[in-house]
């Protein structure tokens, strides 16, 4: 399973029978492998990495600090819940140290993103802080640089 | 000057590579897809490179002795010994620029004009301009594919004349990915005792063997070591290729010949390469499995691929080929690759780079990742679908 799950975070475009040949199993054993990491949520979803900065369109990221106030039930997961929903979020993570959440958006301005913490962010009733940042270029994300590849310079022989 | 008249017959008459005329043209295609290379795509694992690094800030920057440092020769020992059952002594052990130069001196060690070499085709291309230039006789014998492209008992005796001064045996095999195991080494073997022919056996590929028990040195069999060179290097197993580091390993007075003439035309193979080997051969068994667990999927999948294409594939059980026959579509291997090059660009050498009767294969490198094999097998695919061809 671990192995799956390994290529197929390097590229999601392998087919079950491409797998099957390079594992040495069968095909069926392959399905019912990827059937199992569905169901259990081991597998969250197939996506394309796109560069929008290459494409040239607007749009600017920013990464998020929130001090929050934990609750006495449920802790940080039901202001987590309701940061999560924002579809503007892209990751939501809890953090040790400074701060508590740690949140990546998107938006179409500088402004947009300001409007959305300033707005929405900020007058959640548990929130006691946040601290902007906004990216300015991106190098790697999720494992893949994003630069132009170098040529490939080796030589036929 | 006229140089026609003036340049060395012998050096004219060595075959050129067949590879690289080929190469040049989809050098300057936009958007080709090469699956050319013979050398791995990793990098040099880390600690390797640190390790050179670190001996250059030490200021370890001189000649080191002509056979080769003897910390790395000692762990040269240790290692024939850890993963190949071999025992050798570090006096019979010397470190060359590749193993390229280990082959060019062991051949020039032993040849006088007329002797000749049995060279088993399709084969990597430099025995037989190395044998030419040294005045020796090339002796082809082509390797089968209902063989399994391996060299058998019956072709070797038949080659053997009392000329015959040297067998080369290029197992893992570039190009075809043909292994020779204990038992067909058995059988060569038993020709082989009682002459007076040395094996040059040429083991750059001995790390990367698949789907069975490790590679076997022909001279770990009993009564062969005398009379065999194993040739080996860092630049497969380690991705090391532009260290230019190798070693030959075998009888005393062989090595100590060799030597001598590596001290006339080298010197010394680099100081900061040989350095950096210790490492490799000290800490690296994890990265060079971890490496071979890679081409071995992807060797995989380019079999699977061929197969369904219809381009039937032997399955090549070492180095980082495969060898697909192509002779169901009707043309010649340079007339495949070269309309597979204009066509689709993408580039893979035809088998007759390698002798005359790899004609019908080409060879495939997978020292490419996934993607890049899923791209260009999609590319063949398309192109024999064009022909009418699948
Ligand atoms: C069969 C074989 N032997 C020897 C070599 C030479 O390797 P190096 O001089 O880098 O050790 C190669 C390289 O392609 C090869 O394929």
């Amino acid at each position: 399973m671990e192995q799956i799950l390994k290529l197929l975070e390097q590229n999601a475009r392998l087919s079950a029978e491409d797998l099957a040949a390079m594992l040495d199993k069968p095909v069926e054993e392959i399905a019912a492998l990827l059937d199992e990491a569905a169901d259990k949520g081991y597998i969250r979803g197939y996506r394309t990495l796109v560069d929008w900065e290459a494409l040239g369109t607007n749009t600017v990221r920013a990464v998020i600090e929130l001090q929050v106030k934990p609750k006495k039930s449920r802790g940080f997961d039901e202001i987590a819940d309701i940061i999560a929903d924002f579809d503007e979020v892209e990751s939501l993570m809890l953090i040790s140290g400074g701060y508590d959440l740690q949140l990546v958006m998107k938006g179409r301005s500088f402004q947009e993103i300001a409007l959305f913490v300033a707005k929405r962010l900020s007058p959640l009733d548990d929130v006691l802080s946040t601290a902007t940042h906004f990216v300015l270029h991106t190098y790697k994300k999720d494992g893949a640089r994003y630069v132009t590849e170098e040529p490939d310079e080796r030589e036929c022989n | 000057m006229d140089y026609s008249s003036l340049l060395s017959k012998r050096a004219k008459e060595m075959r050129p590579s067949g590879i690289r005329r080929f190469f040049d043209i989809a050098a300057e295609m936009k958007d080709c897809i090469s699956l050319g290379v013979g050398e791995p795509d990793f990098k040099t694992p880390w600690a390797v490179r640190e390790a050179g690094i670190t001996s250059l800030e030490r200021g370890r920057t001189c000649y080191t002795s002509n056979i080769g440092l003897k910390e790395l020769r000692v762990e040269i020992c240790r290692y024939l010994k850890r993963r190949m059952q071999l025992e050798y002594t570090p006096e019979q052990v010397m470190v060359t620029v590749g193993g390229s130069e280990a082959i060019d001196l062991c051949i020039r060690a032993l040849i006088e004009p007329g002797d000749e070499v049995i060279i088993p085709e399709p084969c990597y291309v430099s025995y037989q301009p190395i044998t030419t230039l040294t005045g020796g006789v090339p002796v082809s014998v082509p390797l089968k594919a209902e063989n399994g492209f391996r060299l058998t008992a019956d072709q070797l005796k038949a080659a053997i004349t009392p000329r015959t001064k040297i067998l080369i045996l290029p197992f893992p095999s570039n190009p075809t990915g043909a292994v020779m195991r204990r038992e067909h080494l058995e059988e060569l073997a038993k020709v082989l005792r009682g002459t007076n022919v040395t094996v040059l056996s040429d083991e750059i590929y001995a790390e990367l063997t698949y789907g069975y028990d490790r590679h076997v040195s022909i001279a770990s069999l009993p009564e062969m070591a005398e009379r065999t060179l194993v040739i080996n290097g860092f630049s497969k197993a380690y991705a090391m290729t532009g260290w230019r580091l190798g070693f030959a390993c075998g009888p005393k007075p062989l090595i100590d010949i060799m030597v001598k003439i590596h001290q006339s035309c080298i010197m010394c193979a680099p100081t900061t390469s040989q350095y950096a080997a210790v490492t490799a051969l000290r800490e690296c068994d994890e990265q060079i499995e971890e490496m071979r667990t890679q081409y071995d999927m992807r060797r995989r999948y380019l079999v699977k691929r061929f197969n369904e294409m219809g381009l039937t594939c032997f399955e090549p059980e070492g180095a980082f080929y495969v060898f697909p026959c192509i002779r169901s579509t009707g043309m010649t291997s340079e007339d495949f690759c070269q309309q597979l090059l204009y066509g689709k660009k993408v580039a893979v050498v035809p088998g007759t780079a390698f002798g005359d009767c790899g004609e019908g294969f080409v060879r495939v490198s997978y020292a490419y990742s996934v993607e890049h094999l899923q791209e260009a097998t999609k590319r063949i695919e398309s192109f024999l679908k064009e022909k009418g061809l699948q």
